[in-house]
């Protein structure tokens, strides 16, 4: 059984920087002129629509994986995995499973109780926040553009598996250091 | 057509080559399943339209009354590794949803920061969310699992950032 991501209709985030940007836009209508706020809009929106077929794109492709790819697949590869090889395939789930936070956390839970040690869970957390496609197509584009995302991205690479290694290491010295192992 | 707009097409492409092999895929097995997903697809589209369009434009604008030259000194292009430390500090303490996160820091960039420093923003800011982290991280996962990863996460930012500032892109 698929279950829905929930995008919410309104939020109050939303509203805040709607009323910022309003009061934003008025100063900058008043104190430089029609033109200067015509020429910001005129380059937001150009930007923006050069992405609405990007984001159309990453909107149907999460609503698919959504339900090809169930939770419960994810949780036992990637759970049944260990060691490097256990934090790549962690890292790359990560990074194509769409959805919010309800998805992620019970995938990440998942693994430590099939048996995946915490390392994998970091990474797995980890690349999601950092190259989750989901994301990136949908929110960080139509706002930065395609060469700071893809940049941006590139570099984040490693990141899973440094945050993921160093989190088995420190789990490691805890445990010899004041004992137990249990983290699900 | 430069390098970049090239790269930009041929990825719409590949995207949408994507969208039609997991749509096909999703047809071979049911009907019922292509409809729920074109269905869920575009009614996310349609609604995520409007609160991307505020950030974006709003960004823009909030760019234009932002003192250029404080945001300059403290996080901009030659702000170093200050700078990094301090983009990092700002972008976990960033409070509220997608949204947010990146109208600040497409404003920022837009208002004269540089491009490391709102690389360690938003990779900090995307690692820390504070809203996230209380409301569902804390409950769905083990306690300790949850501050192991914010701890290992602390260097995080810093990286991406230096990455950046040494590969001077984007």
């Amino acid at each position: 059984m698929a279950e829905r991501r929930r995008v919410r209709t309104f939020e109050w985030s939303t509203a805040i920087i709607a009323a910022v940007s309003i009061i934003a836009g008025t100063i900058v209508y008043f104190r430089d002129g029609s033109d200067k706020f015509i020429a910001i809009l005129s380059s937001d929106l150009w930007l923006f629509g050069g992405m609405l077929p990007k984001m159309a794109a990453g909107c149907l492709i999460a609503a698919f994986v959504t339900r090809l790819l169930p939770r419960e697949v994810v949780a036992r590869v990637v759970g049944g995995e260990s060691g490097v090889l256990g934090i790549l395939i962690a890292m790359v789930m990560g990074a194509v499973l769409p959805g919010g936070p309800l998805t992620i956390f019970p995938v990440a839970g998942a693994f430590l109780l099939l048996g995946a040690d915490v390392g994998t869970a970091v990474a797995f957390i980890t690349a999601w926040n950092l190259l989750g496609y989901n994301r990136a197509l949908i929110w960080e584009l139509p706002f930065f553009g395609p060469e700071f995302v893809g940049w941006r991205i590139l570099i984040a690479v490693p990141l899973p598996i440094i945050a993921g290694l160093s989190a088995r290491i420190v789990a490691r010295a805890v445990a010899s250091r004041w004992g137990g192992d249990q983290w699900t | 057509m430069d390098l970049m707009t090239i790269i930009s097409v041929l990825v719409t492409v590949v995207l949408w080559g994507l969208v039609a092999a997991l749509a096909l895929t999703a047809a071979v097995r049911s009907k019922a399943l292509f409809r729920e997903g074109m269905q869920e697809g575009s009614r996310d589209f349609v609604v995520l339209i409007p609160r991307v369009l505020v950030g974006v434009i709003g960004s823009g604008y909030v760019a234009a009354v932002m003192p250029q030259e404080t945001i300059g000194a403290w996080i901009g292009p030659n702000s170093g590794l200050l700078g990094i430390a301090i983009a990092t500090l700002a972008g976990a303490a960033t409070p509220g949803g997608a949204v947010v996160g990146f109208s600040v820091g497409a404003a920022a960039l837009k208002g004269g920061a540089g491009a490391p420093q709102v690389i360690a923003y938003t990779t900090a800011w995307s690692l820390y969310t504070l809203q996230r982290l209380i409301n569902w991280e804390i409950h769905m996962m083990a306690p300790r699992v949850v501050w192991l990863r914010a701890f290992v996460s602390l260097p995080l930012p810093l990286l991406a950032g230096i990455c950046a500032m040494l590969l001077g892109k984007p």
